[in-house]
């Protein structure tokens, strides 16, 4: 069969949708930047001194909910705050928390590290890893992800200590 | 070279520049301590204030899980292991200068360690103890 006129074409689209698949999935596998949402500061100065401000979009709203009305007993620790504050807070966690597929499950304990996504995400650490004094817990997120506390999960700012 | 400003208005500037910045010596650390011992009404003791930091109280942490045995030093959270900055006022300076917030970490952590509130007293041991630290 002799090349047509549109051969040339074929080829071009062909280009074009490799390209297009390409890039999608570049972008699908890397879009690990779970905050574009700027942190309210009172979320960052009451929640990080002790942990990582965990983006909202890691927990459903039913989920900050029951965390943030039983700060009193907060995994251990008494993380209480004044009314008002507490009221802030949560409507701005409720108001930003995950809405996507994932935010059908609310995960055991209401613990970020319980959600079957990231159970997943992270099912080839090995059990020694998470044993390591540098990392001592699976809510101690910048232990590996060096840019978690701007809200940067992207497997390319992952550095797993030894 | 003469100063172009009259005595008298001098004066007056030098009365406000420490009005404006009286707010943060009112929150010194020391005046903080001053305001405790004066509640608990008894003479404070650093040496008690090292004990109590360091003992268990009943329950499973110390003020020295989270905050290390050498408050100079920064300490590391006993269940999360993100770093808190050293306690001791030597080293960092805003360490005990808002009464706020001095109070809300008194609230929480000594209902961590104790499963109570602490007495005046018992702050006003610890707070002398760290204030003493020498970096």
């Amino acid at each position: 069969m002799s090349a047509g006129p549109l051969a040339g074409w074929r080829h071009v689209w062909a280009c074009v949708s490799v390209a297009i698949f390409g890039l999608t999935h570049a972008a699908w596998a890397d879009d690990k930047r779970a905050s574009l949402v700027p942190p309210l500061p009172e979320y960052t100065q009451e929640c990080a001194s002790c942990h990582l401000a965990f983006p909202p979009g890691l927990l459903p709203a039913a989920s900050w909910r029951r965390i943030m009305d039983n700060l009193p007993r907060h995994y251990g620790t008494d993380a209480s705050l004044d009314p008002a504050l507490t009221r802030k807070l949560s409507t701005w966690l409720e108001a930003h928390a995950d809405t996507g597929k994932r935010a059908r499950e609310q995960p055991s304990d209401d613990r970020i590290t319980r959600a079957v996504w990231f159970v997943h995400e992270h099912d080839e650490v090995p059990a020694a890893t998470w044993k390591l004094q540098a990392v001592k817990s699976p809510a101690n997120c910048s232990a590996c992800h060096t840019q978690a506390e701007q809200g940067d999960f992207r497997e390319r700012n992952i550095r797993i200590p030894r | 070279m003469r100063n172009r400003f009259h005595p008298s208005l001098r004066a007056a500037a030098l009365a406000v520049l420490v009005v404006a910045v009286a707010p943060a010596w009112s929150a010194a650390p020391s005046e903080l301590l001053q305001g405790y011992a004066a509640q608990a009404g008894t003479a404070t003791s650093p040496q008690r204030g090292e004990q109590f930091f360091n003992a268990t109280h009943g329950k499973e942490w110390s003020c020295a899980s989270c905050h290390g045995t050498v408050p100079t030093q920064a300490g590391k959270h006993a269940s999360t292991g993100k770093p808190i900055g050293a306690l001791a006022p030597s080293v960092h300076a805003q360490r005990f200068s808002d009464a706020a917030k001095v109070e809300k970490w008194f609230r929480r952590n000594c209902n961590d360690v104790l499963g109570r509130d602490c007495s005046a007293a018992e702050k006003a041991d610890v707070m002398s103890w760290l204030i003493g630290l020498k970096p």
